[in-house]
């Protein structure tokens, strides 16, 4: 009986532990081998619409390999399907990891899907880049993870602010909140709820939907019923577009000054097209609109290559709210590699803690949890849409940015009612 | 059938043994990965066996009786710091209580409306799990579980030992009842309910306990997920993949033995995890639809059957 | 300001819409399980399948209800076809089981869904008429009409079915059909080519289903899956093969679901559809429109 629980203990001693070095030893003869970066995408099932990212990372391994790879090694991708399935999730990055032998990751699209894995890279202690996942790291807090997305420090309350930040500068007191039964909107709602008691605010309103909801006439007119200051939605696309398209059948209260917030939908190409001129008004949130103050040589250079790919692919043919941010995934594993002038996960994730790092959506600097150290999300509001053409969301003026402060290309129009109507 | 008895006991005691043993001849964690979500597929193909095989009854929501055992689990252990084989016990136990209800409820009527009411089932749990802020709601539930005993070799390969304990376990029930007076009656109610119940067969008794049993076992299944994901949320948890799972499993290996659930589980689940890290794309479900389809065609009786057939061919 | 009053007006004009809607989704599957006894559990990604017809067709400027027309006879065959592959696969081995034709049909679905998706991709799709995003407005009560033009879909599609059913030679034979296949070939008549026409025509239902969708709201590949539920739970509530009770029960539960969002909390209408079905399957099985047996 000893003797099997010893050698069961050096067995798990060996995987543990003794792994880790023989690793990184057999990595420093490797100089010839291509660097690998594992990731799973989803490319089917409710979140396929996220896809579209993997073209971020296809172009950042291109533009690295061109000029002569990390450390003069390739960069490799190796990406599988998690079906949108968080139960897929496990066995794959067990597979990047332990057969691929990758040297560093990339989480799947969002919260529920990387959330299984927070303790797997904390506990084998592995490099990984967040994908989108609101509060990622905010319970395992591991120091090799960082996020290529802007949310910022405190992100579950950083998400929902920038619409309250603006309903506070308009005087808003009464506020409604609707949200679909799915993971990021509610707890986008929640945090809502919070900063909503923090700013003073009544919410007069809180209602949460399931998923795939189609009629909202009974949400609306309770929402006119109660005739709050400001509405703060979140919900998903499927849903984003019925309750636009129920505000102009129904109707909206004239007490209404902002409407929106948290809506995820409205950021894609699709929907901007499909919905067109009657997005006007909305306020909503987004990481980035093409607009004097966000440009850059680095963007313009981006989407001047998704785009053509993105349209042979039949994928989002705009890309603003995902894409980018999966280049800048790249472009954080670059960082960390190039500063660091070693694969060794350790002092890559120490030089990205103690550096900001040029990406093409401007500099980036990183707290202990590796949550960007300044929320760079934007709150944009609809105006001047004219019709249905998709392209004509290309030009800056169409998607103002309201807030952050330091960016701001436009002016607010309230009520929502009056908004609604100026083009 | 003594000595099938000894080999089965036999078999089973060195399937445990090799499981025990594992982590320290296979060191690499992926195995134990994908093993897991292969021997929870025989547990759940196993347990849905025992009403959809033995009785006829086609039960389309064993994510019902999956997902209570998940969600039971884990807020045992967030809420209480339960262990995890009382969590196991205890979502046993609510699986046969699930599985009481609705047979009480149902199996009145015919076939194909017990199959409806079920999948109801599936709807009504998400929904109730979705509205409880106490489980999560949507944005589900993290569970970070205790540090796996020291002889495990690690968290992942603790839960594969664990759920290998529980499919010997179910498969050596399922087995029992398959040879035993249960068995015999829900062979009877499947081929004619009404001569069954004539010739004095208990039939609604033998439903029930067949409900129950089934329930009870679908549900162990989920009892040691939460520790495996670490994270749970109703939509997995409720998957419409686990009930078609629960279904094409014993369909591909036969519904009428013990084995095959397990030839069936074992070929499906392996497919789709070596499909999710290779072929990747809509492709992987593309084959399993396709493989039903083909399977219902061609060889309704699944692998065993087919096999029997051969051998009847080639005996001639 | 909307009154107490004008909210409980509207829940139940829209629940009568929302009803209607399914309706005409469930009519199919009235036909093909409640007349034939076969469970297409794929008849809502048929439904699919028929709503990105109509997509394609807006493609090349057809209007949804023009194209609905032009999809009934290609549905009708697409539904002879898949008739004829069911009853072949299980003519062979003699009388189908449960299990495995609810296997097949799943399968099926499978199949449908991921074929739309590598076509049409997995992004949402949705069609555009001059009627989209404006509302008929009829005192306190305010009705789109995205909802209110789908919704008529269903009283003229049963209207006629009823019709056809009862007072033609054909209709009758399909009524017979599912009380005894013998009698019916005793006098004369293929029992297999009438349960053949029988599920084309339930499957031509699912193309006008489609249109309904698609008019409603942007529709996904894996829509159908949602719908699976609700539209047995219609056809069983109403008793197998009652044609107008399909109707009554779909607006019962719609307006069930839009009460409950009304009064209580949307989160909770899922779950409102099978909660009835349970409790009716309890205390009449036999469905609320059904004869007893």
């Amino acid at each position: 009986m000893t003797t099997r629980r010893q050698f069961n203990k050096l067995a798990t001693l060996g995987t543990l532990g003794l792994a880790a070095p023989t690793i990184l030893s057999s990595k420093a003869f490797a100089a010839d081998k291509p660097i690998k970066i594992g990731a799973s995408v989803s490319l089917t099932g409710p979140l396929a619409s996220t896809r579209a990212g993997e073209i971020g990372y296809e172009l950042w391994r291109d533009d690295v390999n061109a000029a002569g790879g990390l450390l003069g090694r390739k960069v490799e991708f190796v990406i599988y399907d998690d079906q949108s399935s968080a139960s897929n999730v496990p066995a794959i990055y067990s597979k990047l990891v332990d057969v691929d032998k990758v040297d560093v990751l990339i989480s799947p699209y969002g919260a529920n899907l990387s959330a299984p894995l927070m303790p797997f890279i904390k506990q084998r202690n592995l490099f990984m880049v967040g994908m989108f996942a609101l509060a990622g790291n905010d319970r395992a807090r591991s120091d090799k993870y960082f996020h290529a997305c802007p949310w910022g420090p405190d992100s579950m309350l950083g998400w929902p602010r920038g619409f309250f930040d603006i309903a506070k500068s308009i005087n808003a007191k009464r506020i409604a909140i609707i949200n679909s039964d799915l993971e990021f909107s509610s707890s986008a709602a929640q945090g809502g709820n919070q900063i909503a008691k923090e700013y003073g605010m009544e919410v007069v309103m809180n209602q949460s939907y399931p998923p795939n909801t189609s009629d909202f006439s009974a949400i609306l007119r309770n929402i006119n019923n109660v005739a709050p200051d400001a509405v703060f939605v979140c919900s998903y696309p499927a849903d984003s577009a019925a309750i636009i398209r129920g505000v102009k059948e129904i109707g909206i209260n004239d007490s209404v000054q902002i409407f929106g917030g948290s809506m995820i939908g409205p950021q894609y190409g699709s929907l901007l097209g499909s919905l067109g001129e009657d997005l006007n008004g909305l306020v909503n949130i987004t990481t980035f609109v093409p607009a004097p103050t966000l440009e850059s040589p680095g963007i313009e250079r981006f989407f001047e290559r998704y785009t053509p790919i993105a349209i042979k692919e039949k994928l989002d043919p705009l890309g603003f709210y995902i894409p980018p941010f999966y280049y800048v995934a790249g472009q954080i594993i670059e960082a960390g590699i190039k500063g660091s002038q070693s694969v060794d996960t350790a002092k890559m994730a120490q030089y990205l803690h103690s550096h900001a790092i040029d990406t093409i959506v401007g500099k980036v600097a990183f707290n202990d949890i590796g949550d960007w150290t300044k929320r760079r999300t934007l709150m944009i509001q609809v105006q001047n849409v004219k019709g249905n053409d998709i392209n004509q969301f290309r030009e800056p003026g169409k998607q103002v940015i309201l807030s952050p402060e330091e960016l701001k290309s436009g002016n607010l129009i309230t009520p929502y009612n009056a908004a609604r109507k100026a083009s | 059938m003594k000595r099938n008895n000894v080999i089965f006991t036999l078999g089973a005691f060195l399937v445990l043994l090799a499981g025990f043993f594992a982590p320290s001849i296979v060191t690499n964690p992926f195995y134990f990965f994908a093993g897991y979500v292969v021997v929870q597929y025989i547990v759940i193909a196993t347990g849905w066996n025992v009403l959809g095989g033995y009785a006829g009854y086609i039960n389309f929501g064993a994510a019902a009786f999956f997902g209570s055992g998940v969600y039971l689990s884990a807020f045992l252990f967030n809420t209480f710091g339960v262990p995890l084989w009382i969590g196991i016990i205890a979502a046993a136990a609510l699986g046969a209580l699930l599985g009481l209800a609705m047979g009480y409820l149902t199996l009145q009527i015919q076939g194909v409306y017990f199959a409806i009411a079920t999948l109801g089932l599936v709807i009504v749990l998400e929904t109730i799990v979705h509205n409880l802020p106490g489980l999560g709601g949507a944005r589900g539930m993290a569970v970070y579980g205790p540090a796996p005993p020291a002889w495990s070799g690690g968290p992942v390969q603790y839960v594969f030992f664990v759920i290998l304990i529980i499919a010997v376990a179910c498969v050596a029930l399922a087995r029992w009842i398959e040879h035993s007076w249960i068995g015999r009656g829900l062979r009877a109610v499947r081929a004619s309910e009404d001569a069954a119940e004539c010739s004095g067969v208990p039939t609604l008794k033998l439903k029930l306990v067949a409900c129950s049993i089934s329930g009870a076992m679908l549900a162990a299944a989920g009892a040691p997920y939460p520790f495996y994901t670490n994270f749970i949320e109703p939509v997995t948890a409720f998957s419409l993949l686990i009930g078609l799972n629960a279904i094409a499993m014993p369909l591909i290996g036969g519904t009428r033995s013990w084995a095959g659930p397990i030839i069936g589980a074992i070929v499906l689940a392996s497919a789709q995890q070596i499909a999710t890290v290779t072929i990747s794309s809509e492709l992987n479900i593309l084959f399993v639809g396709v493989v039903l389809i083909a399977f219902v065609a061609l060889a309704p009786n699944g692998l065993l059957g087919l096999a029997k057939r051969k051998s009847a061919g080639a005996s001639k | 300001m909307t009154s107490s009053l004008d909210i409980f007006l509207n829940a139940i004009s829209t629940g009568i819409v929302l009803g209607s809607i399914y309706a005409s989704i469930a009519l199919g599957l009235a036909i093909t399980f409640g007349i034939l006894h076969i469970p297409n559990v794929a008849h809502p990604a048929l439904v699919i399948v028929g709503a990105y017809f109509v997509f394609f067709m807006g493609q090349w400027g057809v209007g949804a209800i023009a194209a609905a027309l032009v999809g009934l006879p290609v549905f009708y065959l697409l539904g002879m076809a898949l008739y004829s592959f069911y009853s072949r696969t299980f003519e062979r081995q003699g009388q189908a089981n449960v299990l495995q034709s609810l296997t097949l049909f799943f399968g099926l679905s499978l199949v449908i869904e991921i074929i739309i998706a590598l076509l049409f991709g997995s992004e949402l799709k949705s069609v555009d008429a001059s009627y989209v995003g404006s509302s008929l407005v009829l005192g306190p009560i305010t009705m789109p009409y995205r909802l209110l033009v789908p919704a008529l879909f269903a009283p003229i599609m049963i209207g006629a079915l009823w019709l056809y059913l009862h007072r033609t030679h054909s209709g009758t034979a399909i009524r017979a059909v599912a009380h005894d296949d013998r009698a019916l070939s005793i006098s004369g008549i293929n029992p297999t080519w009438i349960k053949r026409h029988a599920f084309g025509i339930a499957t031509a239902t699912a193309v006008v289903g489609g249109a309904a969708l698609i008019i409603m709201g942007p529709v996904e590949p894996f829509a159908g899956r949602f719908q699976i539920g609700r539209v047995f739970a219609i056809v069983v509530l109403a008793g197998m093969g009652s044609i107008p009770g399909t109707l009554v029960v779909a607006i019962m539960i719609g307006i069930a679901e839009s009460f409950v969002s009304a009064y209580l909390t949307p989160s909770w209408s899922p779950g409102v559809a099978f909660a009835i079905l349970l409790l009716a399957l309890g205390l009449r099985p036999q469905g609320l429109f059904g004869a007893t047996r």
